[in-house]
């Protein structure tokens, strides 16, 4: 058999943990493989193993049939591998041309020879499709367009092996079609892709083969084709997985949260949300759906109080809260899970105690007149981490750093709840969990639901809004392009609308 | 505890630089170091006088350590106790008060003098976003010039154009029963209050919802925000008390251990101060004995000098390359971790039972 | 007006060129993504080598250009050395920069000054002589511009904007150039594309360390003719100039004429009689309020370099 890579038997241990205990993985040339994994699976460390970021500490890979020792990324490069990361490696003040040839430039004597260089890149995205602008600035062009450059930057390299690691993610659904065409091409002139990712659905449509690993172990190479999505997943997690939540139907009171024609603002002064307007009533789970980057961080930081808009109001329970302050807004019922719990959710070196009363340490009982009760805050949040199963060395006084991602979620989602909010606002609540802890959350949620609460879910995986939402509103460029009930819509008429074609009547604005 | 043990071993390394110092101009590290301490406490003297080197020390320390907490860097403790210091200063010389109130007024001044200059960049920090490093360093020399044509100007010294009129008793904090009882030493009540700010600066750090808040901001400012702390204010607060200890620091020194005040020089407590933060750990009690140490080096070298011929600055070689050892902690426990691994090796004669990725 | 600028004009250029030096410097280290506040120090390092090389020579060779020139070589070669106690803590040790800063400005400072004391017992060096000032053939000739910028000049002047004109083409035209700017923008994308992040960071505080100690000798061989122990501020001034240019040659050489200017008429504002009814410490602070205000200004658009101050780390991904 021909295959451009193979990696056999590969083991990689890291203090405390094995991230790869003999992983086989083995790409034919001129496939899509794709390489499935929960997060925390091994899938990076075994491709950063591939592309020289780390060594194997036992196991043989061979490239072209000829075992190599790949000791850093430059090795990589030359052996015609060439791996596109999930954040992009781009300096967003160079041009596209700057980007691409950085590390192995074209040059005239001692001078940067760029005009030679931007027309083989432009030869090179003519031949592939990928259209792109040569003297672009990174800043000024679209993720999509980024990604491209990212692929060019390893055609301009010659590469033969391309490894994609989840590439979908910050892309709309139009672009995830053109980067299968992409892919296409980049097949027909022989190239061979890895492509990660947790996606069935992808793997359905884009690869050829698939192989699966779990807690740094291979479970097996499949046939795409011959393999449904179930099966796939059920290899991934290890048990059987049902797709759908469990929850009884919605039975919404009255409006909670109330958003109307709200335009904000982002960081570069442009608007991100326009004239947007949304209500979410106590007992239902209204979704937020939309490609990362299209005004959902502008409405939740509106909505907590982080963001000024610039137009329309926010209103709960009836009362504006439009220029309300962070703290005021919590006090009247609204809690928030944001969206990156080590950046903005928790203080990573207080204790588990200090985090816990991060909100209302300036109530009683936790202080009184300004000085702290160190024992009533200690008792507070060990009433959160026995009701919401937080697990750490020492209890209430572990440093919080030292938890495990799901129990960092956990305790946040915890703190969160136990304000006991009218109206509770979950971001990527699931993000880079396993699947027990994903579960535990989802029920978690809907328990807010039936007791009544207003949840405001916002995520970028499509499943996780289909399944746990009760309506679902689809934001584009800062735009609220429709409004569905869950149970009459499907993954179809959402990707449409997340795409921009406009559902509803209302196309006035 | 770890970081205690990496200051004292930064502490060694400085003493070694010192000696090797000393050897290569020729000198003898042994006396030198043996005149160094004996200079600093010999007799009760000496010693009153190293706790008072060491008092404005124990302020600018307490102030960069307490803006370190709130996760800003205040490298302008120098103009901040030079401010509050003429602030202070101007007060003693232009009121007429019993000395007790006449205190008071002037370590009010001198922490209004100091909190004015931090305030500033503080400001500027929390409504701009302006790194506080640099606009405390301009701070630094507009208080620098500021001092050095607003002394000459209004309170010009009897016999040198460098320093002001010299304050009158009614306003230094030297009083007679403690220079008695160390023996005619400079030691003043600057001392006590610089223990008392000790005091104050731990109970906030770990009691209050001040402290609380200001360290939630340091550690991560954007959870602090998203809880709803208001961050803006707590950088502002944080500056203020900041510049506020600094600006007492300059009362120390300038109604304390002397007599007036200096123009042309930016005090160089103020710089020292984030040796003294840093070697300290930004604990209240740290930066306590960080600054009896330096103020033992400072006061020390006087004797050391005249006993010998080792130039004095020696001391400040000695303090600055403790801060380097400091900064670059890294170093010391990447040494110790070898130190500990060939120890292990050595008495297992196995390969090391922890192998660290790096 | 015109006759007070003319007679400004050449002090003002003399005293931009050590800050212009330095700056330039600094642009090369932040660039790479190493702040360096050491700057003061660096000069301090610079002026003391510099002005002790030129001591020695003098006493064998006088009146002789030669012992100045081994000067300024000899404070470059200090400067780099002295700098890579910065550069070892910052990226080898990923040290807090302003810290490891402050400590070369501490280290400086207080070493060149007990050194020196060793020497002389007053710690300060004086040189026999420096650069002597002269009017460029022809240049100096031409209408307006001529007695602005071509009269009273030194050596090192036309040494200097060579030297920014040199690095301005370095910095955007040359591989080198593009590189080191990958490092200080996104040093992840620079390693992900085979740069050593380390090598060039290294080397962007080394020409640091040069430029500075050149900076600092230049003060001793024009302006100053002793070394006192430290360049007053001018060190930091050179950060703020950085700054203030927004970490380009070109607005740092407008940043630091600016700076010069304004200091140079501060210092002889009580000569003049047009100036002398500013009272002077308007004049001293004006240059930094003015940067405070630079900054109020940019904060909302700075272009520093996006990893500037931030230690790399190639495992973080």
């Amino acid at each position: 058999m021909d295959y451009a890579v193979e990696m056999l038997g590969i083991r990689k241990e890291f203090p405390g943990i094995v991230a790869n205990d003999d992983i086989t993985l083995c790409l034919k040339r001129g496939e899509v493989h794709a390489l499935l994994g929960e997060n925390g699976a091994g899938k990076s460390t075994l491709m950063g193993i591939l592309f020289g970021m780390y060594q194997a500490d036992r196991g043989l890979v061979k490239v072209n049939g000829k075992e190599v020792r790949i000791g850093n990324p430059n090795v990589a490069t030359k052996l015609g591998i060439g791996m596109v990361h999930q954040h992009f490696k781009l300096v967003s003040t160079f041009t596209v041309t700057e980007n691409i040839i950085l590390g192995s430039e074209t040059r005239k004597g001692f001078v940067l020879d760029v005009k030679t260089a931007s027309r083989r890149i432009e030869e090179l995205s003519q031949r592939y499709g990928l259209n792109v602008d040569p003297y672009a600035k990174i800043e000024d062009i679209s993720v999509g367009m980024q990604q491209r450059v990212e692929i060019l930057k390893m055609l301009y390299r010659d590469a033969e092996v391309l490894i994609l690691d989840e590439p979908t993610a910050v892309l709309t659904p139009q672009e995830i079609l053109d980067l299968g065409v992409i892919m296409r091409n980049l097949i027909q002139e022989g190239k061979s892709i890895i492509l990660i990712t947790h996606k069935l659905k992808e793997i359905k449509a884009n690869a050829h083969r698939c192989t699966v690993i779990r807690r740094g172990r291979t479970i097996g190479t499949v046939d795409v084709a011959a393999t449904s999505e179930l099966a796939m997943a059920e290899m991934m997690v290890g048990r059987q997985v049902t797709f759908k939540v469990d929850k009884k139907p919605a039975v919404p009171g009255a409006v909670v949260l109330e958003v109307d024609s709200l335009s904000v603002k982002n960081n570069k002064k442009c608007l991100a949300l326009s004239d947007f307007s949304l209500q979410v009533r106590a007992g239902e789970i209204v979704g937020i759906a939309g490609v990362d980057g299209n005004g959902q961080s502008e409405l939740v930081e509106a909505i907590a109080g982080l963001r000024k808009p610039e137009s329309g109001t926010v209103r709960l329970k009836g009362e504006e809260i439009t220029a309300m302050s962070v703290r005021g807004r919590i006090q009247r019922g609204i809690g928030h899970i944001p969206e990156d719990r080590q950046k903005r959710g928790l203080v990573l070196d207080y204790s588990i105690a200090e985090n816990m009363v991060l909100e209302v340490y300036h109530r009683e009982p936790h202080s009184r007149r300004g000085i702290l009760n160190k024992l009533a805050i200690k008792q507070y949040a060990e009433r959160i981490i026995a009701s919401f199963d937080v697990r750490s060395g020492q209890g209430a006084a572990s440093i919080v750093r030292s938890l495990s991602g799901g129990n960092q979620q956990k305790a946040i989602i915890g703190r969160e709840i136990e304000l006991n909010p009218d109206l509770l606002i979950a971001v990527q609540p699931t993000r880079g969990l396993d699947v027990g802890s994903i579960e535990y959350i989802h029920k978690r949620l809907i328990e807010q639901r039936d007791k009544g609460k207003a949840v405001l879910l916002i995520s970028l995986e499509l499943d996780e809004i289909l399944n746990l939402s009760d309506r679902i509103a689809v934001v584009n460029q800062g735009e609220r392009v429709g409004i569905v009930e869950a149970s009459e819509t499907d993954e179809n008429e959402i990707g449409m609308l997340m795409a921009g074609v406009k559902a509803e009547g209302g196309e006035g604005a | 505890m770890r970081s205690g043990i990496i200051s004292l071993i930064a502490v060694l390394f400085g003493l070694l630089a010192g000696a090797v110092l000393m050897a290569v101009t020729g000198h003898s590290p042994l006396a030198g170091y043996t005149y160094l301490f004996e200079g600093g406490l010999k007799n009760p003297e000496r010693i009153g006088n190293t706790l008072a080197t060491a008092t404005p020390l124990i302020f600018t320390g307490l102030s960069v350590a307490f803006a370190f907490r709130t996760g800003l860097f205040n490298i302008g403790a120098a103009g901040q106790m030079l401010f509050g210091g003429f602030l202070a200063s101007a007060a003693g010389l232009s009121f007429d008060l019993p000395k007790p109130l006449l205190l008071l007024v002037m370590v009010i001044a001198g922490f209004v003098g100091g909190a004015l200059w931090a305030v500033i960049p503080g400001i500027l920090k929390a409504r701009y976003n302006v790194h506080e490093v640099v606009s405390t360093i301009m701070m630094n020399w507009i208080a620098y010039w500021t001092v050095y044509y607003a002394v000459p100007a209004y309170f010009k010294g009897e016999f040198l154009e460098t320093e002001s009129k010299l304050l009158p008793d009614a306003a230094t904090l030297k009083i007679p029963f403690l220079t008695d009882l160390f023996g005619g030493s400079y030691i003043n009540l600057g001392l006590f209050l610089a223990v008392i700010a000790v005091i104050v600066f731990a109970f906030i750090i770990n009691r209050t919802t001040l402290g609380y808040e200001l360290k939630a901001v340091g550690l991560n400012r954007q959870a602090a925000e998203y809880a709803g702390i208001a961050v803006n204010r707590s950088i502002v607060l944080s500056m203020i008390i900041a510049g506020g200890l600094a600006g007492l620091g300059g009362v120390a020194e300038y109604a304390g251990n002397a007599a007036n005040i200096q123009i042309g020089i930016l005090p160089s407590q103020g710089f020292d101060g984030i040796a003294v933060a840093l070697l300290g750990a930004n604990t209240p009690v740290g930066v306590l004995l960080s600054a009896l140490f330096f103020g033992l080096l400072y006061s020390g070298r006087g004797f050391m000098n005249a006993m010998t011929e080792i130039p004095p600055e020696i001391a400040n070689s000695i303090i600055a390359i403790i801060i380097y050892f400091a900064a670059a902690s890294i170093l010391i426990e990447r040494l110790v971790r070898w130190l500990v691994r060939r120890r292990a090796a050595g008495s297992e004669s196995g390969p090391s039972a922890e192998r660290k990725v790096e | 007006m015109w006759t007070t600028l003319v007679q400004i004009m050449p002090y003002a250029i003399v005293f931009t060129i050590p800050l212009l030096i330095t700056a330039l410097g600094a642009l090369f280290s932040e660039r790479s993504g190493i702040v360096n506040i050491g700057l003061e120090g660096l000069m301090v390092v610079g002026a003391f080598a510099g002005a002790f090389v030129i001591f020695k020579f003098q006493a064998l060779w006088p009146n002789n250009a030669a012992a100045l020139w081994m000067g300024l070589l000899v404070a470059m070669i200090a400067g780099i050395l002295f700098s890579l106690l910065h550069a070892f803590a910052s990226i080898n040790l990923s040290a807090n920069q302003i810290i490891s800063g402050t400590a070369i400005n501490m280290i400086a400072g207080a070493i060149t000054v007990f050194l020196a004391r060793n020497m002389t017992g007053s710690g300060n060096i004086r040189i026999t002589s420096g650069f002597s000032r002269y009017d460029v053939p022809l240049l100096s000739d031409i209408p307006v511009i001529g007695k602005l910028l071509f009269t009273n000049t030194y050596d090192t002047t036309w040494l200097i904007l060579l030297i920014v004109a040199a690095s301005t083409f370095v910095l955007y035209k040359t591989p080198f150039g593009l590189r080191l700017r990958a490092c200080g923008e996104h040093p992840h994308a620079a390693e992900a594309a085979g740069i050593n992040v380390r090598k060039m960071r290294y080397m962007g505080v080394m020409i640091s360390g040069a430029f500075s100690g050149l900076g600092g000798a230049i003060i001793i061989v024009t302006f100053a003719g002793e070394f006192t122990g430290s360049v007053s501020g001018l060190g930091f001034l050179a950060l703020a100039s950085l700054i203030f240019g927004q970490w380009k040659p070109m607005g740092i050489l407008a940043a630091t004429l600016f700076f010069g200017f304004a200091s140079t008429v501060a210092n002889v504002s009580q000569v003049i009689p047009s100036l002398a009814v500013i009272p002077p410490v308007i004049l001293k602070v004006f240059p930094y309020v003015v940067t405070l205000l630079a900054l109020i200004v940019f904060s909302k658009s700075s272009r520093a370099p996006q990893a500037a101050g931030e230690p790399f780390d190639s495992g973080k991904r």
